[in-house]
């Protein structure tokens, strides 16, 4: 196992380098002077020449980017052009509400998507398989925004519910910081929902197809709820791999669910980033989501053995 | 029955209904080709013929009538400047169905290429595979939000930013298929038989990745509607100046409470045009090829 972790850890590296390379390269392969760019129209060639100079855009290439990995592996992302702070430090403040956001997401999402997958599994071709799969393409094709926007027209200013919008800090008490994620949760978790859904469905479908469970039916089991949950362990390394995966479909979204919720999480500050031009903050932030992002698919993989006690990670 | 009775009416006549069954049996058998396929040409239509059914021009400021409610003179009521949101809706559609249009062909066809060099060539497989993996690594939205804020706002560097986030996929479908492919008996058969490789893959290995190529790049330009919407919401994608969907959602944003058409009535159209093309990527995938999975 440990081993298999080892080998695993180091297979990531590659990937991650050329991550680096690429967010670092964004700044040099946009058409004329990154730092002329970053000024803005309005700038004066001192201030271009300051800007230039604070980036150490004036150095060569490949000078500048080891100085800036070497700098990365060490945990610095670099400093705001706008705001003079550094960038992991800018991150740092932002993360709770993007951190809360997205485990009350993934947990709606899961508690959703698993059961309805199940069914539409266990009752396959009938009316609520039906009903799953298309509620699952509609979920797949509604962008964030208009789900956000309808469920704040809906919930809070008809139906005065939960609060319009703003995030609420955990230290402020849990019940209401969890009402002010409701409905981004929402939102976002519904195109996760969707794909879970699709996939729990598809692989389920796969598994109460094989012999032993057509043997077990014929012994005269019923397909109760017990036989459905064994079977969902067999069934459960394609949703894993599908939820890893969605963290993908899931970062993308928190940049725009924090815009339409008002929430001051990460998403806000790339906002904020990429209308002052702020490039080393939207580098950082995205260097950091990736890394995440490869990280909980590492961790998946190694998840592996927990749902298949055949899978070994020796030899 | 009738027909085996009286040949000479039968031969006649069982021409026309045998075709009308077969159309119709098409329709039964794929609904989601026929419902997303109409709702498609619906939304097409409308938009190339923007000036007709939205004659108020979609840029014209008149603040005498800002906020205003749906009313016989604008359907869909005014923004806080006074622009006909009916006329911005319809014509916004131009720019979510050119992007949506220009990703998928133009990510299929690179991504086509590269797959094949990629899959028959071992060193580039090594450096282009290592490259797409670091890409695919990058969530797509921030990977085309930051090539958007160096590049600036313009629908073409919108279709190029997308273009390079769905690239590695397209590219990943096709290198899978042509490492399979390779493995398969009759090409050994070519290859034997004295056949060159560049005819292998043009003859061979190339028709066998186009059912799944299409049904990706249907996919692939449901996703791109959806980023640009996304881009042009963030304010980094289409400029201001045009009226998309993405654009027209951000400018209603402050004024929601007040007059939420100004987000639902694009929003509708944006939903129902990606609910159409994912519905004629499933009806697609279903008839083209059962055994691709969904891409995610």
């Amino acid at each position: 196992m440990l081993t298999y972790v080892i080998r695993r850890l180091i297979s990531t590296i590659p990937v991650l380098v050329v991550v680096a390379l690429f967010v670092f390269l964004l700044l040099h392969l946009g058409p004329g002077d990154p730092a002329a760019i970053i000024a803005g129209d309005f700038a004066t060639p001192e201030h271009i020449a300051q800007i230039r100079a604070k980036l150490g855009l004036d150095r060569p290439l490949h000078v500048q980017f080891f100085e800036w990995a070497g700098r990365l592996v060490q945990g610095d992302l670099g400093v705001s052009i706008f705001s003079n702070v550094p960038v992991a430090t800018l991150i740092h403040q932002r993360l709770e509400p993007t951190l809360t956001m997205t485990v009350t997401t993934i947990l709606f999402a899961v508690a959703v998507a698993i059961p309805s997958g199940v069914i539409a599994a266990w009752r396959r071709g009938r009316l609520a398989d039906r009903v799953v799969m298309v509620l699952a393409v509609t979920g797949f094709s509604l962008p964030v925004f208009v789900l956000g926007y309808v469920l704040i027209y809906l919930l809070s200013i008809k139906a005065g519910m939960f609060p319009v919008q703003g995030y609420v800090p955990l230290k402020e008490g849990v019940w209401a910081c969890l009402r002010s994620l409701a409905l981004p949760s929402m939102s976002l978790g519904l195109v996760l929902v969707a794909l879970i859904a699709r996939m729990t469905r598809a692989s389920m479908v796969e598994v109460l197809n094989q012999d032993y469970i057509r043997t077990a039916r014929a012994k005269g089991l019923a397909p109760s709820p017990i036989l459905i949950i064994h079977a969902l362990k067999n069934a459960g390394i394609p949703i894993v791999t599908t939820v890893g995966l969605a963290v993908a479909v899931l970062i993308g979204g928190v940049v725009v669910t924090e815009s339409v919720f008002a929430i001051p999480g990460i998403g806000r500050l790339t906002v904020e980033a990429i209308l002052q031009k702020d490039y080393p903050v939207i580098q950082g932030v995205i260097l950091v989501f990736s890394f995440v992002y490869v990280l909980v698919n590492l961790l998946i993989d190694m998840s592996y053995g927990l749902f298949d006690p055949r899978i070994r990670y020796d030899g | 029955m009738s027909a085996a009775l009286e040949p000479e009416v039968g031969a006649a006549t069982a021409e026309e209904p045998a075709t009308g069954s077969r159309a119709w049996r098409f329709v039964r058998r794929n609904p989601t080709i026929v419902v997303g396929g109409l709702i498609l040409a619906l939304v097409l239509g409308a938009a190339l013929a923007a000036p007709l059914l939205a004659p108020i021009d979609p840029l014209e400021i008149n603040v005498l009538v800002r906020l205003q409610g749906p009313s016989a003179e604008h359907p869909f009521g005014t923004d806080h400047l006074g622009r006909d949101i009916w006329s911005r809706t319809v014509h916004g559609g131009k720019v979510s169905l050119l992007v949506g249009a220009s990703v998928a062909v133009i990510s299929s066809a690179l991504g086509l290429f590269i797959g094949l060099v990629a899959g028959y060539i071992t060193i580039v497989d090594r450096i282009v595979m290592r490259i797409m993996d670091g890409l695919m690594s990058i969530p797509s939205i921030l990977l085309a939000i930051a090539l958007m804020a160096l590049a600036g706002s313009s629908i073409g560097n919108v279709i190029f930013a997308i273009t390079v986030s769905e690239v590695p996929r397209v590219t990943r479908l096709v290198r899978g298929i042509v490492l399979s492919v390779r493995e398969e008996p009759f090409i050994e058969a070519a290859v034997a038989s004295g056949t060159r490789t560049f005819w292998i893959i043009v003859r061979h290995i190339l028709p066998m990745t186009v059912a799944p190529l299409i049904v990706q790049a249907t996919y692939v330009s449901a996703a791109a509607i959806i980023s640009e919407a996304y881009l042009s919401f963030l304010g980094a994608g289409t400029p201001p100046e045009v009226p998309s969907w993405g654009n027209v959602v951000a400018e209603g944003r402050d004024f929601f409470p007040i007059a939420p058409w100004l987000i639902l009535v694009p929003s509708a159209f944006l939903a129902m045009t990606v609910l159409a093309v994912n519905m004629l990527g499933d009806g697609l995938r279903d008839t083209l090829d059962p055994r691709i999975a969904r891409r995610m």
